[in-house]
């Protein structure tokens, strides 16, 4: 097990990110943040707040839950069902930028059911993907649009994210 | 979760948040643009009413639309049961074009867990009889804790036809079984012998009943059940029993006023309770959808314990 990021290390990961959203995207006022449950969901909270620092703006912030989407439901004759949660979007996202915020990317297949999921809220302007760890190992031609960071690893290993919100403390680790 | 749902003995109280849980996710699709989830897609689900009913069969078919899956309806009036076909051989025809759940209501208790016992589709018990409703009781649940936020130390009053109700059975089962204290009133020809066992408190005055009561919940006079002269005329049941303003005013004052529908209004409750600012009866039909949606989406998954071991 080795600590790959620390509290210092996200904060200001994610205060990068943060700038990066505001350079690439003239008129802010059509941005939208939506966190994918579970830690997305700080994440896109953290990055709402540091653009508010920067420009005095609210960004609008929603929570996607996508375990209804999942392509791996009831394909275990014995394990029970994944717990749901609720879903709150509580803006139009019609012509909005999206902003799709998750924690790690790695097969991509969260992904594919968050656009799903996503798509029946409206027809967005665009979206784009935010993720604080890219480790490699896609399955689906996905890729994302800001990556805090790279972290190549083998599939053996698990990518844990920890953030204050959920877990009491921020860091990243990489266990076997 | 069990292979079926017969009755809410069949649930755990884990098992029960559970379900209230994934519930309050469910409601939340009931309020977008796109109703519609993919998640039961392929899967085939057979809504099999032997017994009438709008509110029920609707709400269920209503639910395995928004979850994408394929619903058809049998009514007992159009179908080969009027030939002189038995309830299991319906079931074994049904089964042999393998459906993956089987929605039954019916008229005999105990139906549902006949078609358990026979066939590999999920059984969901929706009224069998004057056994168990266990999707109500679930809604009725739901509906209380959206209110008081918890169930224990509740006080439920549930008054009406106690002796031929489903509801009854399955929302005592459920309140107690999650620590509400519950009291059921009826004239005492209504009132079936050892309904105390259930750990009911039973009086035949309703006011003891809904005194202090959180919720008061009027069960429906059940005139398709009542060959037997149970009470003596609908205006009498409605002085004695009836919920009027001044019954409901004994109870506390954030009370909120329960029925399952069918109403008769005038006969067991008043149209000023019915449609007064206590009333949840309206969103207990609205919860209705989010729950059912709760159970097929819960009861789609594998079965743990029974089939793995």
């Amino acid at each position: 097990m080795s600590v790959v990021m620390d509290a210092d290390r996200i904060g200001r990961t994610l205060t990068r990110i943060a700038h990066e959203i505001v350079e690439r995207n003239r008129g802010i006022e059509e941005l939208a943040l939506v966190g994918i449950r579970t830690r997305g969901v700080p994440l896109a909270r953290r990055i709402a707040s540091t653009i508010r620092d920067i420009h005095g703006y609210e960004v609008p912030t929603g929570a996607l839950d996508i375990t209804l989407y999942r392509d791996d439901l009831m394909r275990q004759p014995v394990a029970s069902q994944p717990v749901i949660h609720r879903t709150e979007i509580p803006f139009s996202i019609d012509d909005k930028r999206i902003l799709l915020v998750d924690d790690v990317l790695y097969t991509g297949r969260t992904i594919r059911a968050a656009l799903d999921a996503l798509i029946e809220f409206g027809r967005p302007k665009s979206i784009q993907l935010v993720v604080l760890v890219d480790r490699g190992h896609r399955e689906l031609p996905i890729k994302a649009d800001y990556v805090g960071k790279n972290l190549p690893t083998s599939s053996s290993e698990s990518v844990q994210v920890h953030l204050a919100e959920i877990d009491g403390r921020d860091e990243v680790e990489i266990r076997e | 979760m069990k292979k079926d749902l017969l009755g809410i003995d069949d649930l755990t109280s884990d098992e029960i948040y559970l379900v209230l849980e994934t519930a309050e996710a469910m409601r939340e699709i009931g309020q977008r643009p796109i109703k519609k989830v993919p998640t039961l897609r392929g899967k085939t689900v057979v809504n099999l009413f032997y017994e009438p009913s709008t509110r029920t069969r609707t709400s269920f078919e209503i639910a395995e639309k928004r979850l994408s899956a394929d619903t058809l309806n049998i009514a007992v009036a159009s179908s080969s049961v009027l030939k002189g076909e038995t309830l299991a051989d319906t079931a074994l025809n049904i089964e042999a074009m393998a459906p993956d759940m089987i929605v039954i209501r019916h008229a005999s208790s105990g139906a549902c867990h006949l078609l358990a016992r026979i066939c590999r589709s999920r059984i969901i018990n929706a009224g069998d009889g004057m056994h168990e409703h266990p999707t109500q009781a679930l809604l009725d649940a739901f509906t209380i804790r959206q209110h008081k936020t918890r169930i224990e130390g509740l006080k439920v009053a549930i008054v009406g036809d106690l002796l031929h109700s489903r509801v009854l059975r399955s929302n005592a089962l459920l309140l107690t079984k999650l620590g509400a204290e519950v009291w059921a009133s009826g004239p005492p020809t209504l009132v079936p012998r050892g309904l105390d066992l259930l750990g009911v408190r039973v009086t035949t005055s309703i006011d003891e009943a809904v005194a202090g009561a959180d919720v008061v919940m009027m069960l429906r006079i059940q005139q398709e059940r009542m060959q037997g002269g149970f009470v003596p005329s609908l205006r009498e049941y409605f002085n004695v029993f009836g919920l009027t303003v001044e019954r409901a005013r004994l109870a506390r004052p954030d009370v909120i006023i329960m029925h399952p529908g069918p109403m008769n209004r005038g006969v067991e409750i008043a149209s000023e309770v019915a449609d007064g600012p206590y009333s949840v009866i309206l969103e207990q039909v609205a919860n209705g959808v989010a729950v059912r949606m709760a159970v097929l989406y819960l009861l789609a998954g594998g079965v743990q314990h029974e089939e793995a071991a």
